[in-house]
């Protein structure tokens, strides 16, 4: 089986039972993208799926055969880091860090749905592609990732930030 | 997870085949909950059946509906301008329910098909005649406050937990069917099955048979629709009581009502009886009330769902004088 992953082509032989988290983290030592809950509660496990943000413990790596992959190894440009780590990391974005890769794929993967125009529940007017992303529809949209530390305000901080939007407290 | 084969399938009929040559197959969608029940052993097919490529697109029906492929990614549906303009209530619904990730890879079909999750249901060491037909079912005295009060059965008190088909059967949805013997449609309100005496079966799909898409009529009074959902936390949690509505006037009375009831039925739940008391009645709030009670009297609770009745109860009826009153809004402007 195929995949790109981070840009490059990755060949692997691998049992059917595999899911795509353990094909990165096993497979590919990408251990960056973390097994939380592995039943698609917590989010620790968010990847980019051409664009995308999905579970990787939910997804079997062979169904995702010959499609884009990025996690959060192939974010950083060298040792550029991508805005949303620099906001992570000015705005402390973590206690422990272990949700942080899967907080930060999440994130980057929101931005591309604000891009797109896509509501979200708490979106008063759902006809309108002209989204306001304030607080509560930040707090919504990153409602797949779970943090034990409760590192939310910090969370919530530097992905208003790092999506360059005007939000309210 | 038991060992499986795995094949990914490049049209339906491909699909029919290879499920129909092989023992105790699964088609897969998005696997988001499929993956999760192999794990946990409670699913062991012997093969899957990818048919999460295929059915991809939304299309425009003659009469003015909307053509919506099996493999539409709840994501995908619940963004698209034609449903957030003319069927508001299933974008609503959608966005209802699990979280972006989870959205992003869930089929339409794989929503309409995913299992319960009563927890016994879950756990292979308890007793379940939804897993184990006629093994009991450890729910009726155990935990129960997230299950059924409308259809429930003796063996079974589960209940269906998506938002999406609640959303889909007030629309009138019709979902199209392929199989060994060919094709066929049926009313998204006729797919599922109360559980009676057999909750293992849970819809009326044939062997091999594929959902290859759903059909949303066109429905004008839709375009002003809501879903509301009542969970134990903001975002992110199965619904307790989730109500979608609609309501079209017809001078002082109800021309036409749509409801339907999530996280209290065995299935998405239509609120036929409701419907029929509104349905030409002058508009008053003893007329709501009226209807809600005709629908709700048929509801038997257990110790620990008893407060579903209230919150249905009071949710049904906010919802509905919250839409006869955007009717007339919308009537005025």
């Amino acid at each position: 089986m195929k995949w790109t992953i981070n840009g490059q082509v990755r060949e692997a032989e691998v049992d059917f039972r595999t899911s795509l988290l353990d094909l990165l983290r096993e497979r590919f030592q990408l251990s960056g993208t973390k097994k939380g809950c592995n039943q698609g509660a917590c989010g620790a496990c968010t990847v980019l799926l051409d664009g995308r943000r999905i579970n990787a413990c939910l997804t079997l790596a062979a169904q995702v055969q010959g499609r884009e992959i990025t996690t959060i190894e192939g974010l950083s440009d060298g040792e550029a880091l991508h805005p949303v780590q620099v906001a992570f990391v000015e705005h402390d974005g973590f206690q422990c860090g272990y949700c942080t890769p899967g907080q930060i794929c999440s994130a980057v993967g929101l931005a591309g749905e604000l891009e797109r125009g896509w509501p979200s529940a708490v979106t008063k007017d759902l006809k309108t592609t002209d989204v306001a992303f304030d607080r509560e529809e930040l707090r919504e949209r990153m409602s797949g990732n779970l943090c034990r530390c409760g590192a939310y305000n910090g969370i919530v901080d530097a992905v208003s930030e790092a999506l360059g939007e005007e939000v309210r407290r | 997870m038991n060992a499986f084969d795995y094949h990914q399938a490049v049209d339906a009929e491909q699909a029919i085949e290879q499920a129909m040559r092989r023992q105790q197959t699964r088609y897969l969608g998005g696997g988001t909950n499929l993956v999760d029940l192999m794990r946990e052993t409670v699913e062991r097919p012997a093969a899957l059946i990818d048919v999460s490529t295929l059915a991809r697109e939304i299309e425009e029906t003659t009469h003015g509906g909307l053509f919506i492929g099996a493999g539409v990614t709840n994501a995908e549906l619940a963004a698209d301008p034609r449903v957030r303009m003319r069927y508001p209530v299933l974008s609503r619904a959608i966005l209802c329910g699990a979280s972006a990730q989870i959205r992003n890879m869930a089929t339409v079909a794989g929503n309409l098909l995913q299992r319960t999750r009563c927890a016994y249901f879950y756990d292979i060491a308890s007793h379940c005649n939804k897993r184990e037909p006629g093994s009991g079912c450890d729910a009726r005295e155990g935990f129960h406050r997230y299950h059924a009060i409308l259809g429930a059965s003796s063996s079974c008190i589960a209940t269906h937990p998506s938002d999406m088909a609640v959303a889909m059967v007030a629309l009138d949805a019709r979902v199209h069917l392929r199989g060994p013997d060919g094709e066929r449609s049926l009313a998204l309100s006729e797919l599922h099955r109360e559980p009676g005496e057999r909750p293992d079966l849970e819809t009326v799909l044939a062997p091999e048979e594929l959902i290859v898409a759903v059909e949303l009529p066109p429905l004008p009074m839709a375009a002003i629709s809501e879903y509301r959902k009542v969970r134990d936390r903001a975002s992110y949690a199965f619904a307790l009581v989730s109500v979608a509505s609609m309501a079209a006037l017809d001078g002082d009375t109800i021309g036409d009502v749509r409801l339907a009831l999530g996280g209290v039925g065995t299935v998405p739940w239509r609120a036929r009886r409701a419907e029929a008391a509104l349905r030409g009645a002058a508009i008053s709030e003893r007329a709501i009330d009226t209807a809600v009670e005709a629908e709700l009297e048929m509801a038997r609770t257990l110790p620990g769902n008893g407060f579903k009745l209230a919150l249905a109860r009071r949710l049904m009826t906010s919802e509905l004088k919250a839409r006869v009153a955007d009717a007339r809004e919308g009537g005025e402007s």
